[in-house]
């Protein structure tokens, strides 16, 4: 299977595109206006507060929920005229909770979509096997049911099923939040190298500003749903906005406290 | 006359008896499998129905069971057999059970697995059978539990309008003031009860999903 990005390899048209995007909620905006284009291959960070709307603005590309005013271009194409559920198979999707199927074991949990798509048996566990060894998981965890797991491999397995069928872009929604900082930044470690193999578009949600400079090409600030800057680690970390300032300089005290003790 | 030479004397009529008991609630349990099922899951569906749907069911269980079983017989085709109106009133008690389960097994599975589940692409129909009811099931089976072992002991009413059943000998004994022939009917009923109780506990905790944490 060949990615969008291998198809274009020049090709500096966005993977996923959003336009003049609204989205309300029982009367209250969630999305205000929301105008931002992912490249091919690039990790965009968006970055912001509880309740700023990242996670909103995620579930709209894959159309979990629907969006009420602009529209959403995904290859180019307004997601709403996509197959809902082609598209969703186009675009990985790992969370924070995982939500890892419990009755299923590992390797079932991964091969699922695979086994929907009528691949044959042996190309399932194939493939399932050389997604472990990407995730970084031993081969023998595959026969393991979620609950024998540790938080660390149920994330890596939540990967490792978001990249089964091989999608050309994936959505990742505080996907190492729930972590111990040491597995979080091996995770992180990994998953860039992992990028650097697989040079997947990735649209990729957090609040923590350390993740979002570890692992952006470029970061978005949102707050109250809008959009308040985007640029690349450094242009955000030189920025001249007040709500970034505020942003970088709420991580900076919480350095300069642990700097104290 | 003695329990035991009542019961050696008239064995054939009480296993013909015990036979027409699991009839009655066989069948009735399979029909209400066949509407509660699908009626708890709509109404995980739309949400809207879940109100009418479940006051139904609570309605018709708060009906008495003699009266339910009068009310039926002026039913046409089914009020021409009392067999038949036997089965049809201990179905509709056991929807209750089986609509309320069925929604609360669902609705009880977590939420990040149906979102994950959603976000993959899995299609309305592979979600809920892939996911929502094996994780609902051992939920959905201690509903169907509930309703068998109700409907074992409501069946024997069901003799009081002719339906035969295990209630024959119950009420027979009763007339008779006989405890032996009450008990002839009584026993049996509660042993397939309890059998059936048995059998469902131990599928409940074979479909008991491994749970994460």
């Amino acid at each position: 299977m060949t990615t969008a990005s291998q198809e274009h390899p020049h090709m500096p048209e966005a993977a996923i595109e959003f336009r003049d995007v609204e989205y309300e909620s029982s009367g209250r905006k969630i999305i205000c206006a929301l105008n931002l284009a992912i490249n091919r291959g690039e990790i965009l960070v968006l970055l912001g507060r509880s309740g700023s709307g990242k996670t909103t603005a995620l579930k709209l590309v894959n159309r979990l929920l629907t969006l009420s005013g602009g529209e959403i271009l995904v290859e180019g194409r307004d997601a709403k005229n996509w197959d809902v559920i082609k598209l969703r198979r186009h675009i990985g999707y790992a969370i924070q909770d995982v939500g890892l199927f419990p009755h299923y074991t590992v390797d079932r949990n991964i091969g699922l979509i695979l086994s929907l798509e009528r691949w044959n048996k042996e190309k399932i566990h194939a493939r399932v096997q050389e997604l472990l060894r990407l995730a970084g998981l031993n081969p023998e965890l595959a026969s393991r049911y979620p609950n024998q797991l540790s938080g660390g491999q149920r994330q890596r397995v939540g990967v490792a099923r978001a990249l089964a069928a091989d999608p050309p872009i994936l959505l990742m929604d505080e996907p190492f939040g729930a972590l111990d900082p040491l597995t979080r930044a091996d995770l992180q470690r990994e998953f860039l190298s992992l990028q650097r193999k697989l040079q997947k578009t990735v649209l990729f949600v957090t609040h923590d500003l350390h993740e979002a400079l570890r692992l952006g090409s470029r970061i978005a600030l949102l707050e109250a749903g809008k959009l308040v800057s985007v640029g690349s680690p450094e242009e955000f970390l030189s920025s001249s906005d007040p709500l970034v300032k505020k942003y970088v300089e709420a991580f900076g005290s919480i350095e300069e406290a642990r700097g104290r003790k | 006359m003695n329990f035991w030479t009542f019961v050696s004397q008239n064995r054939l009529e009480i296993a013909d008896l015990t036979l027409e008991h699991l009839w009655m609630v066989g069948m009735s349990t399979l029909l209400a499998l066949a509407v509660g099922i699908p009626l708890g899951i709509l109404i995980t569906r739309h949400p809207r129905l879940r109100k009418p749907v479940i006051a139904g069911a609570n309605i018709i269980q708060t009906v008495p069971s003699l009266a339910l079983f009068g009310f039926l017989l002026p039913a046409p085709w089914i009020g021409e057999r009392a067999t038949r109106l036997a089965i049809l009133a201990l179905m509709l008690y056991a929807l209750l059970p089986l609509i309320r389960n069925t929604y609360a097994g669902i609705t009880g599975v977590d939420r990040s697995v149906i979102l994950a589940a959603r976000g993959m692409g899995l299609t309305d129909w592979q979600l809920l059978f892939k996911v929502e009811l094996p994780l609902a099931a051992s939920v959905i089976l201690a509903g169907v539990r509930v309703a068998i072992v109700i409907s074992i002991g409501l069946a024997t009413i069901a003799a009081a309008i002719g339906a035969g059943g295990l209630g024959e000998l119950i009420f027979r004994g009763l007339a008779m003031v006989n405890n032996s022939v009450i008990l002839a009917g009584a026993i049996p009923a509660a042993l397939m009860a309890l059998a059936a109780d048995t059998l469902l506990g131990w599928l409940e905790k074979r479909f008991t999903p491994q749970l994460a944490d």
